[in-house]
């Protein structure tokens, strides 16, 4: 991928590139994850992370397990992101690669809304996402495969959107819910019949809250909330105001509530 | 070729850059309360001179105005691949004043014409009063500014009359006003309006890792009228 134009005549590069990411290629090959040989040991990975629409925007939640074969590599991962201050991003997959991905990608739009003065639109950044994981292809075919959720405020249509994507780079918007990650599908399950539109903030952190613990129960690869050590899920809003981490206490709120109704029932 | 001096030819190019920079407007840095200001008579809310590098960096350009954008984004091009490649808090204003002064000296002394251009590279620290100003002339000299600086057409006598009004501790919107007022005073004395002015803070007070921020309209008016 090369972002040089060149005028005809003179030969020289015509207008600045505002890509970060094409900066390192070009700069610094070496700094940035390239084509590797096959791991012959398991690496991690992380797993279940989920998007969901709500009356003022969009939130993303993730549990915090990454997971080495049988193992628990990490207890405490981070898999929920904001990517800028109108956009989240969550990963699932091989953890390193996902992790990198993801600063490669708060990179990519810091430095165009600086070169350029400007941020760029949700769909823009969600196309950008979508090359930067075809690039990852080489990658994902040896089995470093990363899937994020992307989602965010568009200041344009002033409303809440959520994309996802597949290891190829395909991308497809969502109308109300998504999920990814080992325990993805029983997520999904449990969103299914808990969301509706129109949600409110705390409706919806709740019912996010509670698609993780479904996930936790049916998928061995997903950390529940853990009371004991108080490790809980991490999640991230994004509104017309701005995108922000949902504070501790909030997210310790909910979770009481679904594990209370739990043991009630 | 005729036999041309040393002194002579780098006397003619100092000329040169001097007369093109002294064509444009001028831009005034200080330190306040908080950080730092720069501040700039532009008619134009588009084509800035003052923009953002780094998380506690800010760049400020005078004179011909495809020279400085082009300085400018070699200098977020050079933040951002540092902070990649090591850690955020390694990218610092000096290191790009030092990469400024050689690209510019070496464009000033084997380029056929050299750059008309002085820029600004000012940075906060976290604790207080730690702030700081780079000056970087079109040969590639710098200085290390302290409280205030004045840079461009007729930076002389805005300096003098920062020197005589000047105070460490204004909070912005006194040191809005008096940046302003000190800009309408040459070459003519004038009233700028507030929609002239462009005007950006690098805050240490702000929340957010990046603690650079560009006044609005409302902003520059309300401190204006305060």
């Amino acid at each position: 991928m090369s972002d040089r134009i060149e005028l005809p005549l003179a030969g020289t590069p015509f207008g600045a590139s505002p890509s970060f990411l094409d900066l390192v290629r070009r700069e610094h090959p070496e700094a940035i994850p390239g084509p590797g040989q096959d791991a012959p040991f398991p690496v991690p990975h992380g797993t279940t992370v989920l998007g969901l629409k709500f009356a003022d925007g969009i939130l993303m939640a993730g549990d915090r397990r990454a997971t080495a074969g049988n193992l628990i590599a990490d207890a405490k991962m981070r898999k929920v992101f904001a990517a800028d201050d109108f956009s989240a991003i969550a990963i699932a997959g091989t953890a390193g690669q996902a992790v990198e991905l993801v600063k490669l990608f708060q990179l990519e739009l810091e430095h165009y809304e600086k070169i350029t003065g400007d941020r760029l639109s949700l769909e823009g950044k969600a196309n950008r996402l979508a090359q930067m994981i075809r690039s990852n292809l080489p990658m994902a075919l040896q089995g470093f495969v990363v899937v994020p959720l992307f989602g965010g405020y568009d200041e344009r249509k002033d409303e809440g959107r959520i994309f996802y994507y597949d290891a190829t780079g395909g991308r497809w918007e969502e109308d109300d819910y998504q999920t990814t990650g080992s325990g993805g599908q029983p997520a999904k399950n449990s969103l299914k019949k808990r969301w509706r539109p129109g949600l409110s903030a705390g409706e919806a952190l709740r019912v996010a809250v509670e698609a993780l613990v479904d996930a936790a129960e049916d998928d061995a690869a997903t950390g529940g909330p853990d009371t004991t050590r108080r490790i809980w899920p991490i999640a991230v809003r994004v509104t017309a105001s701005g995108a922000s981490e949902v504070p501790e206490d909030e997210v310790v709120a909910a979770v009481d509530a679904v594990l209370q109704e739990r043991g009630a029932s | 070729m005729p036999y041309v001096a040393p002194e002579q030819l780098m006397k003619d190019r100092s000329d040169y850059a001097h007369k093109g920079i002294a064509r444009g407007r001028s831009v005034i840095g200080l330190e306040y309360s908080n950080g730092l200001l720069f501040i700039a008579e532009n008619p134009s809310a588009t084509l800035h001179k003052i923009s953002e590098i780094y998380d506690r960096i800010a760049f400020a350009g005078v004179g011909k105005y495809s020279e400085f954008e082009e300085l400018r984004i070699a200098g977020i091009r050079l933040a951002d691949l540092r902070g990649y490649q090591y850690g955020r808090e390694d990218v610092k204003a000096r290191d790009l004043a030092n990469a400024y002064s050689q690209a510019l000296s070496t464009i000033f002394t084997q380029q056929m014409k050299p750059y008309e251009v002085e820029v600004l590279v000012g940075e906060v620290d976290g604790e207080v009063d730690g702030a700081g100003i780079y000056h970087i002339l079109f040969d590639g000299s710098v200085s290390d500014e302290q409280g205030f600086v004045a840079m461009g057409g007729h930076a002389e006598d805005l300096t003098d009359a920062l020197r005589d009004r000047y105070e460490r501790g204004w909070d912005l919107a006194t040191a809005v006003r008096s940046a302003v007022q000190v800009l309408g005073t040459t070459p003519e004395t004038r009233e700028i309006a507030p929609d002239q002015i462009e005007a950006a803070v690098v805050d240490r007070t702000r929340t957010q890792r990046r603690k650079f921020h560009r006044l609005t309209p409302v902003e520059v008016s309300s401190a204006l009228s305060s």
